[in-house]
């Protein structure tokens, strides 16, 4: 069983980041969640912090940690604002990490530095329209012209890509197809491409209209005609399926450090209410039926944490985490819903209300039981590890 | 130019304070304990005259053992090296005592500059860099909202935050200088400054090895005692001023009671 405890540089990244969710985050997360404004500054100074480059070697620019710290951080911004969480979240795993995990030396040192300076986002394009959790689906092509991929297709809602400081998104593309079987199609060969931002034929389309994460930015992308080098392919040719499924394996990790913040959150500003708001003459935490809920809180979140703390360490320790992973994303994020559920509950009609903090979790909870794998694909890969 | 910055750790400024009651002193073993807020404004300072005008930062605490966090803290944000004071003996030293123990140490640094913040949110003395001024022999300035060194001249003036505006102040190198928290915004450590900091020199010295006499420093030898204490009193529920024509007036004539206006 590997050692989940924290050492002491984690602990002390960990408090200097709920320190800095606290003074520098908190006091504009209700306005860009009202506005749907993407927290530029906020961002820019994460950048400043380090926290883009937490799990990269010095030699790109990164901090020389590890992705458990990098988890660390994301629990800790998602105490405050999911969508500050889910930019760090998405801009370090799903936009730098695939450069990183599969590019050549050229590639990585043509896009770290910057994407984990945090001074630019990438972004990383799988899901389509119609190809979801069966991403083996994916309709966009790529075709090799002498020196260029000719790229044409479209995806959906992919996060960091379309703001200001966007400037590479990495996109998944059939790029071929495997000898014609029986029924004559032949199996998609998927592969990965990096494209640059801005590149002519490519275009993030207005961003949707979401029920959470506002401060996210989340668009649909469409690309016709796109041509970037040959050089741009990221990871062998065919292997992307394989490489975008490690991203989703580790990226599940962090979804589940984002949800422990958020059920965390909801059981601080329900200790917090319950002590001060008086009902029938006694603040209400002094009833039991308040206080069973919020132990139920406390312990699914303690329960979720240590979920995500074990599959870590074992990712980090070189063991299998897989399993791991899908059972720590499927309990934090049923979790982090049932909490911010259970939050809005004890805040009774404040609890409905914008302006309180839980209203804003509980908007900001359902998605993490859909993200980076659905709770029904976690149970699906659970299942499979147990020989279903 | 050689720079030492005093931090302090404290109990954690959203904690709520309590004094030990066996002995009266602030109660230090039962709460989180966090670097001295202002603090972090005296060391991001003592950086950016570093960063300016080269040299090195060397962070001086005298605390319990624990007050070692707050010294990697300053080491992560970019400070070179430290010396921590701290004994058993030490408990309970007043503010003349640990004024005399911070000079000891500080004179052996031989700063061209020392940089404390105005006050350290526990005790609210105010009066350290006062006390370290004069045991140095040292010129202080006060209350500096702005900070401009001339090494080549050998000055150091400030921008003094006053009522109604600032006083340019300046005074020759060595000097003691207070600073308040509107002079900067302190950088929070990075995780690379984090792992820096394990690195960086650590001098830890116990009284005997500061050259304090035994008798000197402690609760026993201080000059001031607390006598007793009272918990702050609640906060009092606040005045409702209804607007019937002369709301403005009301509203004026209860801040000049309080000497607001
Ligand atoms: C009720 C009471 C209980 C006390 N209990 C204790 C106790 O349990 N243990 C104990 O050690 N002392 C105790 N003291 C003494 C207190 O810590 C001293 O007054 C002294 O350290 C000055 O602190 P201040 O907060 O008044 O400093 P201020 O004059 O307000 O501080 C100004 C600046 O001086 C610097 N500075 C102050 N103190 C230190 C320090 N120790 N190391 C480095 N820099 C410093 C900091 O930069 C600070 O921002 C107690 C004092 C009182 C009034
Ligand atoms: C705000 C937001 C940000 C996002 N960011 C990104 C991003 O940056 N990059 C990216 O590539 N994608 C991103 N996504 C897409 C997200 O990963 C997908 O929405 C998710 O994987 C589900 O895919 P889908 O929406 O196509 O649902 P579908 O796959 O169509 O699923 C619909 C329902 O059917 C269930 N289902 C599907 N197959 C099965 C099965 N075999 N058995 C049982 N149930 C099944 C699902 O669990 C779900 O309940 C984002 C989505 C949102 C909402």
């Amino acid at each position: 069983m590997p050692d989940t405890r924290l050492t002491d540089e984690q602990e002390a990244l960990r408090k200097t980041v709920e320190e800095f969710a606290r003074e520098v985050v908190a006091p504009v997360a209700a306005h860009h969640d009202e506005t749907k404004t993407f927290p530029y500054e906020v961002v820019a100074q994460m950048g400043e912090l380090g926290l883009f480059g937490l799990p990269f070697p010095e030699q790109y620019g990164g901090q020389g940690a590890d992705y458990f710290t990098l988890c660390l951080a994301i629990e800790e911004l998602a105490r405050v604002d999911s969508s500050v969480a889910i930019t760090l979240e998405a801009g370090v795993g799903l936009g730098a990490m695939p450069i990183y995990r599969f590019g050549t030396e050229e590639q990585r040192l043509q896009w770290l530095p910057e994407l984990t300076s945090g001074r630019v986002l990438g972004a990383f394009g799988l899901t389509e329209p119609g190809a979801g959790s069966d991403a083996g689906g994916t309709r966009t092509t790529a075709r090799l012209e002498g020196d260029e991929w000719l790229i044409n297709g479209s995806k959906a809602f992919i996060t960091n890509s379309g703001t200001d400081i966007t400037r590479v998104v990495t996109v998944t593309a059939v790029t071929g197809r495997s000898e014609a079987d029986a029924s004559g199609t032949g199996k998609a060969e998927i592969s990965t491409i990096i494209v640059p931002v801005p590149t002519p034929g490519f275009t993030a389309e207005p961003p949707y209209s979401k029920v959470g994460w506002h401060a996210s930015d989340t668009h649909p992308l469409s690309l016709v005609d796109v041509r970037v080098p040959a050089a741009n392919l990221l990871g062998e040719r065919g292997r992307g399926y394989a490489n975008f499924l490690r991203i989703l394996d580790e990226g599940r990790i962090a979804i589940s450090a984002l949800s422990v913040g958020l059920a965390q959150a909801c059981v601080d500003e329900s200790v917090k209410y319950a002590r001060q708001r008086q009902a029938f003459g006694a603040p209400i935490g002094t009833y039991q039926a308040i206080q069973f809920k919020i132990a139920e809180m406390e312990a699914r979140t303690h329960v979720a944490r240590t979920a995500y703390y074990d599959a870590a360490a074992r990712m980090l320790a070189g063991l299998p985490f897989k399993k791991e992973a899908a059972i720590a994303k499927l309990f934090s994020s049923d979790a982090a819903v049932t909490n911010a559920r259970e939050a809005t509950q004890i805040f009774g009609g404040y609890g409905f209300m914008n302006e309180y903090p839980v209203a804003r979790h509980w908007r900001d909870a359902k998605i993490l039981e859909i993200g980076e794998g659905t709770s029904e694909v976690q149970k699906m890969l659970i299942a499979r590890h147990l020989g279903l | 130019m050689n720079i030492v910055v005093t931090v302090k750790q404290v109990p954690d400024t959203w904690a709520e304070k309590k004094l030990d009651a066996a002995d009266k002193t602030v109660d230090r073993v039962s709460v989180d304990n966090v670097m001295n807020e202002m603090d972090e404004y005296g060391v991001e300072e003592a950086l950016k005259i570093k960063e300016a005008h080269g040299g090195e930062v060397t962070v001086v605490t005298m605390g319990p053992a624990k007050a070692v966090e707050t010294i990697r803290k300053a080491l992560s944000m970019g400070a070179d090296k430290a010396v921590h004071l701290t004994d058993d003996a030490l408990h309970g030293s007043d503010a003349l005592q640990t004024s005399a123990a911070l000079a000891k140490v500080i004179a052996t640094l031989s700063p061209d500059l020392v940089i404390t913040a105005t006050e350290a949110s526990d005790a609210r003395g105010g009066v350290m860099g006062a006390l370290l001024a004069e045991r140095l022999g040292l010129p202080q300035l006060t209350q500096a909202r702005k900070v401009t060194v001339d090494p080549a001249a050998g000055k150091v003036s400030i921008e003094r935050l006053a009522d109604n505006g600032y006083a340019l102040v300046e005074a020759s190198l060595p000097a003691v200088v207070g600073v308040v928290e509107k002079i900067n915004q302190p950088r929070y450590p990075s995780f690379k400054g984090i792992m820096a900091a394990k690195k960086k020199p650590l001098t830890t010295l116990s009284s005997g090895d500061a050259g304090l006499d035994a008798g000197s420093v402690g609760l026993a030898g201080a000059g001031s005692t607390v006598v007793d204490s009272q918990p702050a009193p609640p906060r009092q529920s606040g005045t409702i001023v209804k607007d019937e024509g002369d709301g403005g007036v009301k509203i004026a004539d209860f801040l000049a009671a309080q000497k607001l206006i």
